[in-house]
């Protein structure tokens, strides 16, 4: 410390100690916040594919885990009444396919283009029902009842992706993912299907008007401004007692040392 | 410095209305005295008045704030500012929150700065209680004042819990209900309190206007008893200092008062305040907006509560699934034993350590002048094994987030904190007590041969040495500020006729002279196998020659011999140790 105590009364001192400051703020908020991008909405329009296109796409990336007629195997699930709502969602979302079999696969950039992606969804449809995927009216927000889906949300999702969206912890390796990223179609689809660790929420369970609801809550949630001051990640208080040992003791402790400092002996 | 300065004249306008005032009240020789009142310089010593600012800071906001506050759980529906949440049902006191934080000018601001100022009231009494413990401030006769900082920590804890579970949100809900979960825990009475406290089934309508009672009136009150008490204790008994030249038992060197410590302080109040209103203006907490009210059925994962309290969240969650069934009454050992006994027994064993160290060192006498905490290595070693177990609890208390976002399994984290539980604060306690006793060898050999000035003398007869330069007289004085422990007769130690030491009999004897041994290993500042010349160090065991010792290190045999002055620095060094010693 001594030899901040020579330097104390230099005239630099104090606007080093104002950009210290800063920069160690900026790197608690850099540490702190997420990137937070937002994919843009995908309008799906499910129109015009050729169910045979899909079908050669899925025997050429699909078929060594799940079988050559989706029946599945033993490395993955049989897709016969899956549904294209479950197809979108996993190939869309980059889940499938998947990179290296684990408790959960993760969210990743998406390796077909979306046309490929409806074509294997719909020959997957074909084989036999399940969840289409969604319209755009059916995950638009407008006029949707925010304070509803805060409620559903709350009461359904927010145990394990967090009231805020912010993701969570499950057993045994797996999570549910932050919902910074998702669309309000995957939204959508995630509920219709159940993927991973979810359960499924049909619409006998969460009717299409509050799954609409819900999207409203989602996407409102992570667009929402913070009006006292940074997120801090928005987990909680655990980057709060963080910031109040570091930026409130830190801080202080640094003025205790200033005023107390003597001026230094001569050695 | 001296306290000579604190003898200035006011200015005469002053003078003039303390004449006023001391023709009346006779208060002019209490505020000389407090004036002249000396406080020692360091910075540790300021981080109590941070709690203290923090809390008249939070009374202030306090008081804002329950200016608009309603403490109720009416059922309301919202239709306000925020209109994220409207057409939403919930409790008046949730509503009114929402109010301040969006409608009320201000509002928002004062609720971050009462908020962050409770963390940081509950930070700084963590950390001035260990800057006490660690330096040996609780000993006779601040002991008393240790206890009540230790009431005073614990009233703080529940004052938090109270604080934050007023909101009636989702976060604060569950806080609450962890509560009842614990009160439901208790054998035999556990079901009756909680229907008390809560007015029936948890959450029933009554708990909010209840805790609000409790904490706007009557644990405020406690603590600010206690800290009145705590001051004036303090103010009585005198600052302890850190070791120093000129420092004793019988003196504080320091600056009085008036004008140099109140300028200080009170530049340190604005700190306080300032680094608050920073940290409020620029970091939003406890956004109850995101959180929703509290509604029974409703839980977010991420639930943590504040700091000061993870430390449990840890034990509850760390803890197996323990239930007994005795006559048809469930006993929940899983709830009951990590609420109860790991903070019991850092509490119990905190307020108890001071006598148990007088037990074990049978030193009664009265200290003012601070230890440095390597030259008590056992109490540093237990003091960190505490915070090794704190920590790891903490840790654990917010397991999910680190599983999360560290892509660790969360049974994984659970498993390994149930073993470093143990394992932790053992590593912790063996590391800082060699770590202490390594540093103890290295002040000896400091004092024995001086600082290394790097430059290498060939001598006449083709010997090469190293110069070693004396310790400054500001360092020598810290250095030899260490007071050997005095060690009671063995375990099993018998005289020559094979008579036991009285005070070695029996069960409590022999655990008492096992303590004992324990706690007065120390490295003596003097003996060792110091060489005049300089070399010869760094195996710094209990083995070193016994003439050397006298000659070289013990202050009461001043006559170095000649072989050892050759090299000269050595030799003036011995000269001036013997001198202080005498003095």
């Amino acid at each position: 410390m001594s030899w901040i105590t020579a330097r104390r009364r230099h005239r630099a001192s104090g606007y080093a100690v104002v950009l210290l400051g800063l920069a160690a703020i900026a790197v608690m908020y850099a540490s702190v916040t997420g990137q937070g991008s937002q994919a843009a909405a995908s309008a799906p329009s499910v129109s015009g594919q050729s169910i045979a296109e899909g079908k050669f796409l899925f025997s050429q990336d699909c078929s060594s885990c799940h079988g050559l007629e989706a029946q599945g195997t033993s490395l993955a699930p049989s897709l016969i009444g899956a549904g294209a709502a479950a197809v979108d969602f996993q190939m869309s979302t980059g889940r499938m396919p998947a990179k290296e079999p684990g408790a959960e696969m993760d969210r990743r950039p998406d390796v077909f283009s979306q046309k490929q992606i409806y074509e294997i969804a719909s020959y997957i449809g074909s084989l036999g029902g399940g969840p289409a995927i969604p319209d755009a009216a059916q995950v638009s927000s407008s006029g949707a009842n925010v304070g509803l889906g805060q409620e559903l949300f709350a009461a359904n999702c927010a145990a394990c992706h967090s009231i805020d969206g912010a993701g969570g912890a499950l057993t045994y390796g797996k999570y549910a993912p932050a919902l910074s990223q998702a669309t309000p179609t995957q939204i959508y689809e995630a509920m219709q299907t159940g993927p991973e660790a979810m359960p499924v929420f049909d619409d006998g369970a969460v009717t299409p008007s509050e799954k609409r609801d819900i999207i409203a809550y989602v996407t409102g949630t992570r667009s929402e401004p913070n009006p006292g001051g940074f997120s801090l990640g928005r987990i909680g208080p655990v980057t709060e007692g963080i910031v109040a040992w570091i930026g409130g003791i830190g801080l202080l402790v640094l003025a205790a040392m200033w005023i107390t400092a003597k001026r230094r002996e001569e050695a | 410095m001296s306290s000579q300065d604190g003898q200035a004249v006011p200015p005469k306008a002053l003078t003039g209305l303390g004449g006023f005032l001391d023709d009346r009240f006779r208060g002019a020789r209490g505020v000389r005295t407090f004036f002249k009142k000396i406080f020692p310089d360091h910075w540790t010593f300021l981080l109590g008045e941070i709690a203290l600012y923090s809390f008249i800071i939070l009374l202030l906001t306090g008081t804002f704030l329950a200016l608009f506050f309603k403490p109720s759980m009416t059922d309301v529906i919202y239709h306000g500012t925020y209109t994220r949440l409207d057409g939403v049902r919930m409790s008046e006191a949730y509503a009114s929150t929402l109010n301040i934080s969006f409608d009320v000018r201000g509002g928002l601001l004062m609720r971050q700065i009462h908020h962050w100022a409770a963390d940081l009231f509950m930070a700084a009494i963590f950390a001035h209680m260990l800057r006490i413990f660690f330096t040996g401030a609780y000993r006779k006769p601040r002991d008393v004042n240790w206890l009540i900082g230790i009431v005073l920590l614990t009233l703080g804890m529940l004052e938090g819990l109270f604080g934050y579970s007023l909101p009636d949100d989702l976060l604060s809900g569950t806080g609450l209900r962890i509560l009842e979960g614990v009160i439901l825990g208790i054998p035999i009475v556990g079901t009756y309190l909680s229907f008390f406290l809560f007015g029936g089934q948890f959450p029933g309508n009554d708990i909010i206007p209840r805790l609000y009672v409790i904490h706007v009136l009557l644990i405020p009150g406690l603590i600010l008893g206690l800290i009145a008490a705590h001051l004036f204790i303090m103010f009585h008994q005198k600052h302890t200092q850190m070791p120093g030249k000129g420092r004793t038992e019988k003196n504080v060197v320091g600056a009085p008062m008036y004008p140099y410590f109140m300028a200080k302080t009170g530049a340190f109040f604005f700190f306080v305040f300032g680094v608050l209103a920073l940290l409020s203006t620029v970091a939003q907490i406890n956004p109850i907006w995101l959180y929703g009210p509290y509604n029974p059925v409703s839980i977010s994962a991420g639930s943590q509560p504040d700091f000061y309290m993870g430390f449990l969240e840890g034990t509850l969650r760390i803890s197996p699934s323990w239930t007994w069934d005795l006559a048809g009454h469930t006993v929940a050992w899983n709830v009951l034993f990590p609420a109860l006994v790991p903070l019991g027994l850092l509490l119990t064993g905190a307020a108890l350590w001071p006598f148990i160290e007088r037990w074990a060192t049978g030193d009664y006498a009265e200290h003012n002048v601070n230890d440095r905490p390597r030259n008590a290595p056992t109490r540093t070693a237990i003091g960190v094994a505490a915070v090794a177990f704190y920590s790891i609890m903490l840790l654990e208390g917010a397991n999910d987030l680190i599983a999360d976002h560290l892509d660790i399994p969360l049974y994984t984290i659970t498993w390994i904190a149930r073993f470093a539980v143990f394992l932790g604060p053992a590593l912790a306690y063996f590391l800082t007590k060699r770590i202490c006793l390594g540093l103890q060898r290295k002040d000896r050999d400091l004092l024995e041969h001086g600082l290394e000035t790097g430059i290498i003398r060939q001598m006449p007869d083709g010997e090469f040495v190293e110069i070693h330069r004396p310790v400054s007289e500001e360092k020598r004085a810290v250095l030899l500020s260490k007071k050997e422990p005095v060690a009671l007769p063995a375990p099993g130690a018998a005289d020559e006729n094979d008579i036991p030491a009285p005070a070695t009999r029996g069960l409590a004897g022999k655990l008492r002279a096992t303590a004992n041994r324990v706690i007065t290993e120390s490295v003596p500042l003097t003996g060792g196998n110091g060489h005049g010349n300089g070399h010869g160090n760094g195996h710094g065991g209990s083995h070193g020659d016994e003439a050397e010792r006298a000659a070289v290190g013990a202050p009461h045999s001043p006559v170095a011999d000649g072989d050892v002055a050759a090299p000269g620095t050595v030799a003036r060094d011995n000269g001036q140790q013997s001198g202080d010693a005498g003095s």
